[in-house]
């Protein structure tokens, strides 16, 4: 045990598992916050309160996923603070309910033909899914299609899916329109799949 | 008869709010005749589990 941890601690938080663990959840909180310094900040109160609070890990669950709960309260506080700092007129501007928005994402290629799949972009069988979930290099393609969505998309996409705020909680928050909130998810999602069977479940290596 | 753009919209939003029962009528009727809708389904079911695991920080094998 370290001179770091608290008397008593049953966690060594100046450890590799730590350390390891830490750069995780910056990665995590980057994502979210899109801001290094920010995320440095948040990733640094979780770590703070966890050890503070170190009673209140049961053991029941891996000390990652406590800590990434921790995190996740920290960056959902943040978010409810700044909310306004997502621009309000920026998601405003994009349209209720048109394709127009949805033709700018997959400009590359036409999608649907007259409101149908077309065949070659039909979405195909994926193949064992759960095994994908345990592969690294998953990991890093499902990173990168985040990130890769516009940015409105993903912002509000992670704090659904991410963040698990409800859709009536981000409405508000961003004050944009119930189903505007779902336009932008439903988008969001459409890339997202596209995204990972072009660059994952299509690779022929797997 | 609601078209693939229609149910993957109503795909999309069952998972934020609970569908009417029309809704549900609908899709499930387009969804017994076109294998991509159905596929699309399932992917939407993953990538929510995909994004569990990523709150969680469950992305690696032995976590
Ligand atoms: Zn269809």
């Amino acid at each position: 045990m370290s001179e770091h941890s608290p008397p008593g601690s049953r966690i060594d938080w100046s450890g590799p598992s730590i350390e390891s663990i830490r750069r995780d959840m910056l990665r995590f909180a980057q994502m979210q916050l899109r801001d290094a310094a920010t995320a440095e900040d948040m990733v640094q109160e979780a770590l703070v309160a966890a050890m503070n609070s170190e009673h209140g890990f049961a053991g029941r669950s891996a000390i990652k996923t406590w800590l990434f709960a921790i995190l996740r309260n920290k960056i959902v506080d943040h978010i409810r603070r700044n909310a306004r700092e997502i621009s309000r007129s920026d998601l405003a501007a994009q349209d209720e309910d048109g394709d127009d928005g949805m033709d700018a994402l997959f400009n590359r290629k036409m999608m649907w033909s007259s409101g149908y799949w077309n065949h070659e972009d039909g979405p195909a069988t994926w193949s064992n899914p759960d095994e994908v979930l345990s592969q690294k290099q998953f990991w890093t393609i499902f990173d990168a299609c985040v990130n890769h969505l516009p940015e409105k998309l993903a912002r509000i996409y992670m704090m659904r899916e991410m963040l698990e705020l409800e859709t009536d909680e981000i409405c508000r928050e961003l004050g944009i329109s119930k189903n505007n909130c779902w336009v932008i998810l439903h988008r969001a999602r459409l890339g997202l799949r596209e995204c990972l069977e072009d660059n994952w479940f299509k690779g022929a290596a797997r | 008869m609601i078209n693939c753009k229609q149910a993957t919209r109503l795909m999309s939003e069952e998972l934020d709010r609970p569908l009417k029962w029309q809704e549900k009528a609908a899709l499930s009727t387009h969804n017994a005749m076109c294998v991509y809708c159905r596929n699309y389904r399932k992917h939407m079911a993953f990538m929510r589990e995909a994004a569990r695991r990523f709150r969680e920080g469950v992305t690696e094998q032995g976590d």
